[in-house]
This record gives C-alpha cells, sequence and structure tokens, in this order.
C-alpha cells in the first residue's frame, strides 16, 4: 500500500512526455513557433549536418589526408546520389548515373586539357555543356518508364565506353592523364562541399514550391498532369538537366581530383552506388541520398583491411542494413528524433 | 448559326486491332448545352472522349473545336485551350493533400493567362473552389493525403480540378458512377448550375435516371455507331435503343 502510494506520487508529479509535442503539429500545418527552444527543435539537424561538412575538412592535422580524400569522394557520390534521386521524383528510375558522372568527368578533362580552361571553370563549362549533353540522350528516353528507362539507361554508359575503346577518341583506354589539380587544399575539399549542401537545400526548397508539385504530380500520375493543361514534357526537361548538371559536376570534380580520366568514369560503380546510398538511407526525399553516401562511402574504405573478403563483408553489411531498417537509415533516425521523450513537471 | 457550334466531330473513326470501337460517328455540340452520351458497356463512349482529349489519336476524321482542328494535339494543349476532361478512373495525385489537386491546375497556363498575377494565393483559390463545391472551409479533410479519403469526396475533388481551369467545354466520363444516392444528388445541382452559368457539358453516363433529368440532348452510341440523338424523352422511347440495351429476344411474360 504504501509503495503503491509513492509511485501515484512520482506518477502525478513527472510524467514522460514527447519532446515534439504541440511543435511537431504546429510546423507541419501552420508554421508558428514560440520559443528558441522550438526552433532549435527544427534547425538542429540542419545545423549539425552544415556543421559537420564545414568542420571535416579543418580537421586534417587529426584525422590525417587519407580520411579527408574519403570526405571529398563521399561529397562527390553524396551529389551523384542526389541527382539520381531528382530523376527518381519524376518516376524515372536510372541505371546510368555513370553516364551522367562520365561525360562530365570527360568534358572537364578535354577542356582542360585541349583548351588550357583554368580547373574552376572548366568544372563550370563541364557542368553546363555535359548536363545539356546527356539531356539530349535522355530526354527522348524518358518518354517511356519504369524497367524500360532503367535498361536504356543501363546500356548508354557502356555503349559510350565500348565507343570510346574501339575508335580510340580521347585517348582511347589509355584515358587522358594530365588534367591539372585543384591545388589549393581548402578550395578543393569545400568546393564540392559547398555545391552538396547548396544543391540539397536549395532542391529541399524547391520541392515544397508549386513547381515542386507538378513535380512530385508527374510521379504520381502523368495523365492526370496533362488534362489539368500542365506541359510535362517541360517539366521533365528541367528536372533531367539539373539532375544531368549535378551528376556531371561530381564528375568534373573526380577527374582533376584524379587528375586522369579514363573510361572506368563509366563503370558500372558509378550507377550503382547512387542507387545503394539512396536505397540505404530512405528513398523518400534528398535527406535519405546524403545519410545514405556518408554511411556507404566510409564503410567501403573501413573494410579495405579485410582485403579480396571486403566486397563480400560489404555486400553482407549493405544486405543487413536493407532487412533490419528497410524504411530507411534516415527514416529511422528521424523518426526516433521526433520520440525523444523528456520528464515533464506536472 | 454556325458559331454557336462549340465542339464538331466529323467522320471519326478508331479501331483496335480488328474492333471498330468508333465507327465514323459524326456530332455537333452548341454553346452552352449539356448532351448525354450512353450507350452499353464496349460501345466506344471512352474511346471518343479519349480522341477528342487528344490522348488517342484517331485513324480517321477530325475534330474541331470552336472552329479549329485539334486532331492529335497534346492533351496538355488541347486542356489549355479550354477542352476539359475528368477520368472515369479517378486519377488524382495520391501523394500530396487534397486541396492541392486543385493547385496543380490553377499552375497550368491557361489558369495564368485568364487570371493575372493571382501567384501566392492559389492556395487560397483552390480552397475557395472546394468549399464551392460543397467541401468545409476548415474541415481536415482538405489538408488530408488525397489516398486516404472517400471514393465519393474523390470524385468532387476530380470535378473540382476540372473547374479550376476555367473550362469552355467539360466533359465528364462517369462522374456519377460508385457514387451513392445522397452524394449524387448533392452534385446533380451543382453540374446543373455550371450549366447555367454558360458552361457547355458533356456527360458520359451509366445511370441513366439521374442523366435524363438534367441532360437537354442525348446521344446513344452502340458497336461505336451512333444510334439515336434527340432529346430525352424521345430517346426513352427509341426502339433500337432498348433492344440495344436489353436484347432483341422477345420474352412474353404473360404466357
Amino acid at each position: 500500500m504504501n509503495t503503491l502510494n509513492t509511485l501515484n506520487t512520482v506518477n502525478i508529479a513527472k510524467r514522460k512526455e514527447r519532446i515534439d509535442r504541440a511543435i511537431k503539429a504546429r510546423c507541419n500545418d501552420i508554421y508558428t513557433l514560440l520559443s528558441l527552444k522550438e526552433i532549435s527543435y527544427v534547425i538542429a539537424p540542419k545545423l549539425c549536418l552544415i556543421l559537420f561538412i564545414f568542420i571535416f575538412p579543418l580537421l586534417k592535422a587529426i584525422l590525417g589526408y587519407y580520411w579527408e580524400r574519403v570526405f571529398y569522394i563521399t561529397c562527390l557520390i553524396a551529389i551523384l546520389a542526389i541527382s539520381w534521386e531528382l530523376l527518381s521524383y519524376v518516376g524515372l528510375v536510372s541505371l546510368g548515373q555513370a553516364f551522367v558522372f562520365g561525360t562530365g568527368a570527360y568534358i572537364s578533362g578535354i577542356f582542360n586539357i585541349n583548351f588550357h580552361i583554368p580547373v574552376p571553370f572548366s568544372i563550370l563549362l563541364a557542368s553546363g555543356f555535359g548536363a545539356l549533353i546527356c539531356t539530349l540522350i535522355l530526354f527522348p528516353a524518358s518518354k517511356i518508364k519504369g524497367i524500360y528507362f532503367a535498361m536504356i539507361t543501363l546500356c548508354i554508359p557502356m555503349f559510350f565506353s565500348k565507343v570510346i575503346e574501339a575508335t580510340e577518341i580521347f585517348g582511347g583506354t589509355s584515358g587522358i592523364s594530365g588534367i591539372s589539380p585543384i591545388g589549393n587544399y581548402y578550395v578543393e575539399m569545400y568546393f564540392p562541399a559547398l555545391v552538396l549542401i547548396g544543391a540539397f537545400f536549395c532542391l529541399r526548397r524547391l520541392m515544397s514550391t508549386d513547381f515542386g508539385l507538378l513535380i512530385i504530380g508527374i510521379k504520381d500520375n502523368e495523365f492526370s498532369l496533362m488534362s489539368s493543361g500542365i506541359n510535362i514534357y517541360k517539366i521533365k526537361f528541367f528536372v533531367i538537366f539539373l539532375s544531368s548538371a549535378l551528376g556531371c559536376f561530381s564528375g568534373a570534380c573526380m577527374c582533376h581530383y584524379y587528375q586522369f580520366v579514363g573510361i572506368s568514369a563509366f563503370s558500372l560503380d558509378y550507377s550503382i552506388i547512387p542507387l545503394a546510398c539512396s536505397i540505404l538511407g530512405g528513398i523518400d526525399g534528398f535527406s535519405g541520398s546524403l545519410i545514405g553516401a556518408f554511411v556507404v562511402c566510409p564503410l567501403s574504405e573501413m573494410l579495405r583491411g579485410f582485403g579480396t573478403l571486403r566486397i563480400v563483408i560489404y555486400s553482407v553489411l549493405l544486405i543487413m542494413f536493407i532487412l533490419l531498417v528497410p524504411e530507411g537509415i534516415f527514416s529511422y533516425i528521424s523518426r526516433k528524433y521526433h520520440q525523444i521523450e523528456r520528464w515533464k513537471e506536472i | 448559326m454556325e458559331r454557336d457550334i462549340i465542339l464538331e466531330v466529323r467522320d471519326l473513326s478508331k479501331s483496335f486491332g480488328g474492333i471498330k470501337a468508333v465507327d465514323s460517328l459524326s456530332l455537333n455540340l452548341k454553346k452552352g448545352e449539356l448532351l448525354g452520351i450512353i450507350g452499353p458497356n464496349g460501345s466506344g463512349k471512352s474511346t471518343l472522349i479519349n480522341i477528342i482529349t487528344g490522348f488517342l489519336k484517331p485513324d480517321k476524321g477530325k475534330v474541331l473545336y470552336k472552329g479549329t482542328d485539334i486532331t492529335g494535339l497534346s492533351p496538355y494543349k488541347i486542356a489549355n485551350i479550354g477542352l476539359v476532361r475528368s477520368f472515369q478512373f479517378i486519377r488524382p495525385f495520391y501523394k500530396i493533400p487534397v486541396y492541392k489537386n486543385v493547385v496543380i491546375s490553377l499552375c497550368s497556363d491557361r489558369v495564368k493567362r485568364l487570371k493575372g498575377g493571382s501567384f501566392g494565393r492559389r492556395d487560397e483559390v483552390a480552397i475557395d473552389l472546394l468549399e464551392e463545391l460543397g467541401f468545409e472551409r476548415d474541415s481536415r479533410i482538405l489538408y488530408k493525403e488525397t489516398s486516404e479519403i472517400p471514393h465519393g469526396y474523390l470524385r468532387r475533388v476530380e470535378l473540382a480540378r476540372c473547374i479550376a481551369l476555367n473550362p469552355d467545354l467539360l466533359i465528364l466520363d462517369e462522374i456519377l458512377s460508385g457514387m451513392s444516392k445522397p452524394e449524387v444528388a448533392s452534385i446533380i445541382p451543382v453540374i446543373k448550375r455550371l450549366n447555367d452559368q454558360g458552361l457547355t457539358i458533356i456527360m458520359v453516363e451509366h445511370r441513366i435516371k439521374e442523366l435524363f433529368q438534367i441532360a437537354h440532348r442525348v446521344i446513344v452510341l452502340n458497336f461505336g455507331r451512333k444510334i439515336a440523338d434527340s432529346t430525352p424523352e424521345e430517346v426513352m422511347q427509341d426502339q433500337t435503343v432498348r433492344s440495344a440495351y436489353i436484347g432483341k429476344a422477345k420474352i412474353n411474360f404473360r404466357r
């Protein structure tokens, strides 16, 4: 009896409460946040991401050059994964991001070597020109959907790598070497990191506008969109261009990093890794792709110690992730974040 | 007289394999008219609508809208000149809130041209429109995901999506099917009011009773051909129509 009483008093005095109580409803529908505490609840995850990406390159002295290199490549893969995700928003499941990646890499290399364009500009020009070329090839294919589009995109990078191999244009199998590096360590690290953050937040913003609504509509129901008088071809063209520009940027950065570009830029790896990132991270939204890239790439580096068994363990880990967290890492984390509880006095 | 005609279909044919879905069909539609199209299953009603709205290309024939040839034009272009359709198998956007379905229509070129700079207030315009169609302004239902709401509501959202485009000619493809009696009773006055305001409407329907209450003229299709074209009262009496629906066998119940 006595213990029951004490329990009761404890229960009355305090109870557990989710920290997003009331906040979630308010920021979902009517966007009114009442205090600094509530604002920090909403922006803390975003701030963590930005801080992480900004501070990591500064830790070279502690972590060593190796992990900075991994970070750099992770950023590029994250951009590639986001570009894949953007395409999937209009219902186009691509198995050929390597095509976009390789195009960006080759064009930037050619601009740099043959036309002597300094590095940052060759990357930007490659993003623009590459996106144009990719769009001209992918857009006609976008009229077909689903698995058929996937098959076509799977073939395109193979086609280009074989053409380069057979005709020996662009250096043939030996590729183009001697491409100038970016040079400055900080420029090299922050250039892709800033583009990653910028693209990530801009695309998220874009999706919440009316234009984003139309993009989501295409995936949902093309016919209804057309009968609402919306020119879906224009929207698809724009989305494919934007996605290709990001992918080309990623490839261009990679070629200046290795100071080399060969037909390996068209290899299947660059098609599959972005896909793995998106699926692992959670297929709904850009955050999933981003988080996925920051799990997949470091993981594959960490496993290098295993030698030949690396790929085996890597595959097993990926399968485990998919089986245990089928909703995706990002969805899992965000769900848990919203469920954090605190003691509240009554 | 010529000016009054908003839609003219001339000698339209379309076949799938060996089946003639639409067989040299012609029809005229006057401005402000409410035309009903009926016919047994497979008589070519939906094919006709799909050809008129550009979702299918005809083998032969022409579709004239306000005197210009629109045969084979892209569906979104046809919607933008004011010929708007609803879908038989309702096709709203499932992953977005209900009122956003209407916002999508408001993003079209046609609305931009007609309304000018009403940007940023699209959400409000959409909710006003849905309110006119019998949704309560502040009800949660407008903000729910479209996949969560009941079928009868979806039909009304579909109607709102079409009306948002401010059409001159509205084609309703079996908008009443799958609705309960009270739901039909609430939507019929809405359609009638739109027609009274000068909107030309084509209704393709299976619910003949409700259609005959409001239609000015009824066309009956069978095997892609027009077998009757007159007022609802005359169509009711027509012997060929009856046999198309019921069959030709004569059954004498008295025996």
